[in-house]
């Protein structure tokens, strides 16, 4: 008995749970596969998919970094079942990104690559973002947790200079309109003050 | 107990080959029929226009043989912000406008100043057809027959002074009817200005374009009057224009106020010279696909080198870019 009280307590925590999770963030790649396979993406599906992707990736950070704050402002402490499985599809959008942009903007041509890694700080900041994220991606699984320790927690701080990047590579990149900038800086920013507030007083 | 089952499907009934292996079209057909039932006509076909049609031989430099974008794609994929920041925006929301009556304001350095009305422009002028590439400072380009007459026709008309050395051109300021001048987070500071060089001006390659594809113009393509200059990035192209107004000093315009350092006033396409934040080596023929992006190295002056390049004789084009 005890065990089913148990899961009625933890509705999302247990069973079809992260199932749930798992399909919610295959969905953003659903739609660009189907707009791909339809030839739905309009005239520049190149752009399209670039923006696409782009835009999943650092929606993700920002569900993943969302986690701890809600934590700790909500004691919501269930979501953290599912912070790893986030912030590998994170992971993920962000190399999709990368892989698309490799593909068609630079149809792999080594000089190109490198000219605009060495030349166009957007370029810079977003390649560095991903590269920050590699370690991340790569002990998140449950033996390096153990093996790394105390250091695990050090090295998934990197986050905050992910988020910091990600949002330099989106403003740097404004034409237009500030808008999108101005809402994924709020959201960074409210996130990001408790926490590092917390850092200082640790110290 | 045998009993001899009759054909149910008389063979009248079934499909030919042929129709059953193009069922594929037949669905595509059947959808894009759908499609248009159930969207919302974001703009009414536009009325056929009269006009001389180009001469397509090889060496007239006022056409291009390249395959034509296709008008779905260069009526509903545009940059014309003042209707949103969305390259879907324009064709969504730019029926709001009203392009009838209009009038252009010619003022400045120039003999006959005064408001002239569209149609009275219209009937001083032949409308002709020129098939153009069009390329955008965002390394996309597009292939679109224009209708419409050389600017310098107008200019004769209105008989600039000597002093005019420069023109500048004003679009349409209409926040109840443009809803992009109406965001807070615009980087624009409205009405959008573009300019020219008085030769830049006068050069038979520059048109000013009423219609594209055998009609008018679509709203969201500048309706109803607007700049085409073909050997420079889409944004110097002004749309809807209401205002021209000759100079003797080089007219600041939008883009330049907005980010000096990335837009030029003179915006050549030039492959050598990239955008601060990207490269203009190449661009992508549009319509792309994922299988065939239809990228393609981009061209000194885009393809008008012969035509305008002695404008621009001893400039340093990494200086005046």
């Amino acid at each position: 008995m005890a065990d089913v009280t148990e899961k009625a307590r933890q509705p999302l925590g247990t069973g079809w749970g992260k199932p749930l999770v798992f399909v919610l963030c295959l969905l953003p790649l659903a739609a660009v596969v189907y707009g791909a396979v339809l030839g739905d993406l309009g005239p520049d599906p190149v752009k399209a998919l670039i923006v696409m992707t782009g835009d999943w990736a650092i929606r993700a950070l920002l569900v993943v970094f969302s986690v701890s704050a809600l934590r700790s402002w909500l004691g919501w402490s269930r979501l953290l079942r599912f912070r790893r499985m986030l912030g590998l599809f994170a992971g993920f959008y962000a190399s999709l990104h990368i892989l698309v942009v490799a593909t068609y903007l630079f149809a792999w041509d080594w000089t190109i690559v490198l000219e605009e890694l060495s030349e166009r700080p957007y370029i810079i900041a977003g390649f560095a973002a991903w590269l920050l994220m590699l370690p991340m991606v790569v002990t998140s699984n449950n033996y390096s947790v153990r093996r790394l320790g105390r250091r695990w927690r050090q090295l998934h701080q990197l986050m905050y200079p992910v988020m910091g990047l990600a949002w330099l590579h989106v403003v740097w990149q404004v034409r237009s309109s500030y808008l999108e900038v101005l809402i994924y800086g709020l959201l960074i920013a409210v996130l990001a003050l408790p926490r590092l507030r917390r850092f200082q007083l640790a110290r | 107990m045998l009993i001899k089952k009759p054909d149910d499907i008389a063979s009248s009934e079934i499909t030919p080959e042929a129709v059953y292996l193009r069922r594929r079209e037949f669905m595509q057909g059947a959808a894009a029929m759908a499609a248009m039932a159930v969207a919302p006509m974001a703009f009414s076909a536009p009325s056929p226009l009269s006009h001389t049609p180009v001469d397509a031989r090889a060496d007239n430099p006022f056409y291009t043989g390249e395959a034509q974008t296709p008008f779905s794609d260069a009526s509903r994929y545009n940059n014309f912000y003042e209707f949103g920041t969305d390259k879907s925006d324009p064709a969504k929301y730019a029926s709001a406008l009203t392009v009838d009556p209009w009038s252009i304001d010619v003022e400045g350095e120039v003999d006959k100043p005064g408001k002239y009305a569209l149609e009275d422009i219209l009937k001083s002028v032949d409308i002709e057809e020129r098939v153009y590439r069009l390329r955008c400072v965002e390394a996309w380009s597009m292939v679109i027959p224009w209708l419409g007459f050389p600017l310098s026709d107008l200019i004769k008309q209105w008989q600039p002074t000597s002093k005019a050395k420069y023109i500048q051109f004003e679009t349409l300021y209409r926040p109840s009817e443009m809803r992009g001048q109406r965001s807070a987070f615009s980087t624009i500071d409205w009405p959008y200005i573009e300019g020219l060089r008085m030769d830049e001006a006068m050069h038979p390659l520059t048109l000013m374009s009423v219609g594209m594809y055998g009609r008018e113009l679509p709203n969201q393509n500048g309706a109803p009057i607007r700049l085409v200059v073909p050997w420079k990035y889409g944004f110097k192209s002004i749309k809807s224009i209401v205002k021209i107004r000759f100079t003797e000093r080089q007219p600041k315009t939008s883009w330049q106020g907005i980010a000096p350092r990335e837009y030029g006033f003179y915006a050549n396409v030039n492959p050598k010279v990239d955008h601060p934040r990207w490269s203009q080596r190449y661009e992508r023929r549009l319509p792309s696909s994922l299988l065939s992006p239809n990228r393609i190295r981009t061209q000194m002056f885009n393809g008008y080198e012969e035509q305008v390049a002695s404008l621009y004789k001893g400039m340093n084009l990494r200086r005046y870019y």
